[in-house]
């Protein structure tokens, strides 16, 4: 008897958390996404200082490895906040986040053959396209 | 008999037949989203299916514009301006994406004060997203008929790779028409709050069914959906 209190006890802190984050998610579905306005003035406000970085790149004419990288840089934080936050993917359940964020990853593997074949349709064009002098 | 019902658990003993019976087969008691609603659900659904068809626009732009022999116009030179006579590059866009990044936080905070059931506030917050969605599209007309007015043609313009204007075109346009279907659900929807339709329980006149303010998020969805397109078009074809 005793083992089994001790067994149990040894277990509480984790079933509590566990027990606490069902509690969490099912009072803010119950409220329907209910957050700090302040929360979103700060994502409005990191939006702002991202679109201003990524402007500033061509402002300032990066080029080259470093303009590119910058570019996706801005582009995937600004993207990121704006579906996790003002969409409020963050507080969805599982199941809906997979189904929808996944299946674009396999536009990647698109953007891949694509690049094969612009590559193969550039070096045709240049070899037997290319203006005669 | 209990016999049955323990082996066939799903069947139930009268399955309509015809048309009802598809309609019945369609909408059964099955949901993988369990705490998120059938619209919420059906906009995130659409919006996956949207992703897919900018991603197609986009990837043909990259691979028109890597597949070019003819050097690509300089964006950052066609698309700037002079302003009490200096010359910015880009600023046009950069501008156009300041509203459209703010017209999304308005939104944001318009969903708050709906669950919040506070009428006027999102209201006027709605109204507030969909004035700056409009300008956004009022400047997009105005590059546009630059471009036109400076040569910029499906098929040829005065500064290389004719793709440019096909890209420019088809992608611009296409987010802009999303951008003004917005502004039109926006205003719909602020009409309704703004009336209490979703306080005294209204139904709809084309679903009759009782609308709830969580339209607002969904209509926020899609708002915001926009903005992140323009995320990725303000990258790939402005900037790059």
């Amino acid at each position: 008897m005793t083992n089994v209190a001790v067994h149990l006890e040894g277990h509480q802190p984790s079933l509590h958390a566990h027990m606490h984050d069902t509690i969490a998610a099912g009072a803010t579905h119950v409220e329907g996404q209910q957050h700090p306005i302040k929360l979103y003035l700060v994502v409005w406000g990191w939006l702002f200082v991202l679109s201003t970085g990524s402007y500033l790149v061509d402002y300032f004419g990066l080029h080259g490895y470093l303009r590119w990288s910058l570019i996706l840089l801005f582009m995937v934080l600004k993207a990121g906040l704006i579906v996790a936050v003002f969409m409020h993917m963050a507080w969805e359940r599982l199941a809906l986040v997979y189904a929808i964020l996944l299946p674009p990853v396999a536009v990647l593997v698109f953007v891949a053959i694509m690049v094969f074949e612009s590559e193969y349709t550039h070096l045709i064009r240049a070899l037997f396209f290319a203006p005669v002098a | 008999m209990a016999e049955t019902a323990l082996t066939n658990p799903g069947e139930s003993p009268a399955l309509a037949a015809g048309w009802q019976g598809i309609a019945a087969d369609w909408s059964s008691d099955q949901r993988a989203f369990k705490n998120v609603s059938w619209g919420k659900a059906m906009m995130w659904i659409f919006l996956l299916s949207d992703t897919f068809i900018f991603s197609c626009f986009l990837l043909s732009y990259m691979t028109a514009r890597m597949s070019t022999t003819v050097p690509w116009p300089n964006p950052s030179e066609v698309f700037a301006l002079e302003i009490a006579g200096h010359h910015i590059p880009l600023i046009l866009i950069a501008i156009m994406t300041f509203v459209l990044i703010s017209s999304s936080g308005t939104m944001a905070m318009a969903v708050n004060f709906g669950y919040r059931r506070d009428r006027a506030k999102t209201a006027v917050l709605m109204l507030v997203t969909a004035a700056f969605g409009a300008t956004f599209v009022g400047m997009q007309a105005f590059e546009w008929t630059k471009l036109i007015m400076e040569g910029v043609r499906p098929w040829e313009n005065p500064w290389g790779a004719a793709q440019f204007g096909s890209s420019f075109f088809m992608i611009t346009g296409f987010h802009g028409t999303h951008v003004t279907i917005g502004v039109i659900f926006l205003i719909a929807i602020a009409r309704k709050v703004w009336r209490g339709d979703f306080d005294v329980e209204r139904r709809g006149f084309f679903t009759s069914r009782k609308g709830r303010y969580e339209i607002v998020e969904i209509t926020g969805l899609y708002w915001h959906f926009v903005d992140l397109v323009w995320v990725f078009i303000f990258a790939f074809f402005y900037l790059w």
